[in-house]
């Protein structure tokens, strides 16, 4: 394998959880619930996916873990903006907090633990293609997942009816809501639908990305996630594109520094952070293209008339 | 059954006094649980973690100690909140105003002058100040959102000290230990009573507290800040411009997270080191939500997340939980915060499901 394809595939793996973790938040935020926990949820889905694999030996039950407390986690988000209104950006804060604190405490028994790895699965025929192969086909399941997600949510919003009456309770819940459509039941499923991708990135991270457990190891990858979906403009396949280019920032940064150029690590790695801002003021500083893509309901609560 | 909502036709005086009782009540309640779970004996647990720290004079000084930047940083939150403006790196410039206050002990450390001390907390508070104007001028000027570029901010800052105490401003005394000199005499905010080790930056954090109380409740400014924060469009059609809140109020609480940082450094820690704040930043917004965003609440609940972080230490020692036990405190206050406000906007009920009482009118 030449240096090329190690460092593409480098890109692939550490762009995989953002990819994950933006598609899951781009249909909550397209259902109109701004949902700034995406860090905690991720967080808690490394954790237990970690833990679930040390204790099962499998890291397939990691992975089903990772998804379930993602979901679980978004569920206490959802209870508390849906059905007690609170503040969406405040509660996202708590749950990120919340997030941190409980994978601290839980993964503290399992640090520095040795972890088991994901292993790859070639597909046939497939994988044997020079180049591309080993690139594409010779991946963890994850990654597979993690395409057809984004291919599946493309599907769901803009080829089904399903998808239609979700982006209406996102752009206006008033009208949705007088034709019948059960905005906060929607709202609950997408919102957990995203803590659930949000748990599968945070599983990536502890079985694939680094196999072990390490504290605060999302790194704020949680919150470019959140930098993704407005950079993707709440469309899925930018969401990859965004996804492969914040992973190829933070590869790059990572090269430069084994490579040792002269610039201070720290410097290199607040590349991506740095990046994420730059990101934002590029899509954002023109105003009505802003107005245009966001959901125009995002992070208004509602409340039904009796 | 199924929880209904119902919109109280004015906000509840007695749930607004009430919320963040209930809200510590039902944490208090979550934690022995959690304990339990853990093994330990309940009770035990939320005594070592909720009352042996207040039960000696040197634990209350760290109260103090702890409770001031939390407070400072909390209330400039506070006006940020209230005006809509969601600032959510105070972390990070608490960070800048520690290292740009730490300026002359570290680098002209041999001077000496009763000048040291008050140059330090203004160039805490311009550093500060002056790190939160970056996401103002974004959010005022380019449209982009503060929430996201105050946080990555954040992660900047804290790599940015990580440099300074590695690279150009370590010790060159310090047997390479990633930190700075001392600070020398002149450079250290003293102490306010004989009795131990509170410094000045409680003083500041109260007087801080009072002064924007008296802002939020008597002048035109607070006004402004209430007005801009419920509805943009109210506060247009006065005159108000929410672009010059954006600025004003992201500078103000910059600033005074800077004079937390620079107190802090220049109080508690006296040099610089890779890791000055456990979070502080974070958990004033804690702070400034269970003071309901309220100056005067605001020091009681910086007082209450302090013992947090003493709790969680005691806590450790005494019956061997760990010190993560501290975050998910916090964490639960915040949420249970969040769910008792709805108290106050609405009466909550419980319905029994339509369908559920359909079926038992057919059975009859």
């Amino acid at each position: 394998m030449g240096i090329v394809e190690a460092i593409l595939l480098s890109v692939i793996t550490a762009a995989t959880p953002l990819v994950l973790a933006a598609a899951g938040e781009l249909v909550a935020e397209r259902s109109g619930v701004l949902n700034l926990g995406v860090e905690g949820m991720m967080i808690m889905g490394a954790v237990c996916a970690f833990a679930a694999t040390q204790l099962s030996g499998s890291p397939y039950v990691g992975v089903l873990a990772g998804v379930g407390a993602g979901a679980l986690f978004s569920l206490l988000f959802g209870f508390l903006t849906l059905t007690l209104v609170a503040n969406q950006v405040a509660t996202g804060l708590a749950l990120t907090l919340l997030g941190l604190g409980v994978s601290g405490m839980l993964g503290e028994s399992f640090l520095g633990m040795q972890g088991i790895k994901l292993q790859p699965i070639a597909v046939p025929l497939l994988s044997r293609v020079p180049f591309i192969g080993p690139l594409l086909f010779r991946q963890d399941a994850i990654f597979y997942l993690s395409i057809a997600i984004v291919a599946g949510i493309h599907w769901f919003l803009f080829r089904t009816r399903s998808g239609l009456k979700l982006r209406a309770v996102g752009d206006s819940h008033g009208s949705a809501h007088a034709l019948g459509v059960d905005v906060i039941r929607t709202r609950y499923l997408a919102v957990l639908f995203g803590g659930a991708c949000a748990g599968l990135a945070g599983a990536q991270l502890s079985l694939v990305y680094t196999p072990q457990w390490v504290e605060n190891m999302s790194a704020g990858r949680g919150w470019i996630a959140l930098a993704l979906v407005v950079f993707a403009s709440w469309r899925p396949w930018r969401v990859v594109a965004g996804g492969y280019l914040f992973g190829a920032v933070s590869i790059s940064q990572l090269h430069a520094q084994a490579f040792g150029i002269g610039i201070p690590s720290q410097f290199l790695s607040s590349l991506p952070y740095v990046a994420t801002i730059v990101v934002l003021i590029l899509i954002s500083h023109n105003r009505r293209m802003t107005l245009i893509n966001t959901p125009a309901s995002l992070g208004k609560p509602f409340v039904p008339d009796r | 059954m199924r929880i209904e909502l119902e919109k109280r036709p004015k906000v509840s005086a007695l749930y607004s006094i009430l919320s963040p009782f209930i809200a510590f009540a039902l944490t208090i309640v979550f934690g022995g649980i959690m304990f339990a779970l853990l093994g330990k004996n309940p009770v035990a647990a939320l005594y070592s973690f909720f009352v042996e720290p207040l039960s000696e004079v040197w634990s209350l000084h760290e109260l103090a100690i702890k409770a001031a930047p939390l407070i400072l940083i909390g209330v400039g939150l506070s006006v940020c909140f209230r005006s809509n403006n969601w600032n959510i790196g105070a972390e990070g410039q608490f960070i800048m105003g520690a290292i740009a206050g730490s300026i002359f002990p570290v680098v002209f450390y041999e001077w000496q002058s009763p000048l040291m001390l008050p140059l330090m907390l203004l160039l805490g508070m311009v550093g500060g100040a002056l790190f939160a104007a970056i996401p103002a001028f974004l959010k005022a000027h380019m449209n982009t959102n503060e929430i996201l570029t105050s946080l990555m901010l954040v992660y900047v800052a804290q790599l940015f000290l990580d440099w300074l105490v590695r690279g150009p401003w370590r010790n060159p005394q310090g047997m390479n230990f990633p930190e700075t000199r001392s600070f020398g005499v002149d450079a250290i905010l003293p102490e306010m009573l004989a009795s131990g080790r509170t410094h000045w930056g409680f003083a500041f954090a109260i007087l801080a507290a009072l002064a924007v109380w008296f802002m939020m409740r008597y002048t035109l400014r607070g006004f402004e800040i209430t007005v801009l924060g419920q509805s943009e469009r109210a506060g247009r059609f006065a005159g108000f411009s929410s672009r010059k809140m954006i600025w004003f109020s992201m500078l103000f609480s910059g600033a005074l997270a800077g004079l937390a940082g620079i107190s802090e450094v220049s109080g508690a820690i006296q040099q610089l080191r890779p890791v000055i704040s456990p979070g502080y930043g974070f958990t004033a917004i804690i702070v400034a939500f269970l003071g309901r965003l309220n100056p005067l609440g605001i020091i009681a609940a910086g007082l209450v997340l302090a013992l947090t972080y003493l709790g969680g230490e005691a806590a450790q020692l005494s019956i061997g939980v760990s010190d993560k036990v501290t975050r998910v405190f916090q964490g639960l206050l915040l949420f249970f915060v969040l769910s008792c406000d709805t108290l106050i906007h609405y009466r909550i009920r419980l319905v029994r499901e339509r369908f559920a009482a359909l079926k038992t009118d057919e059975a009859h």
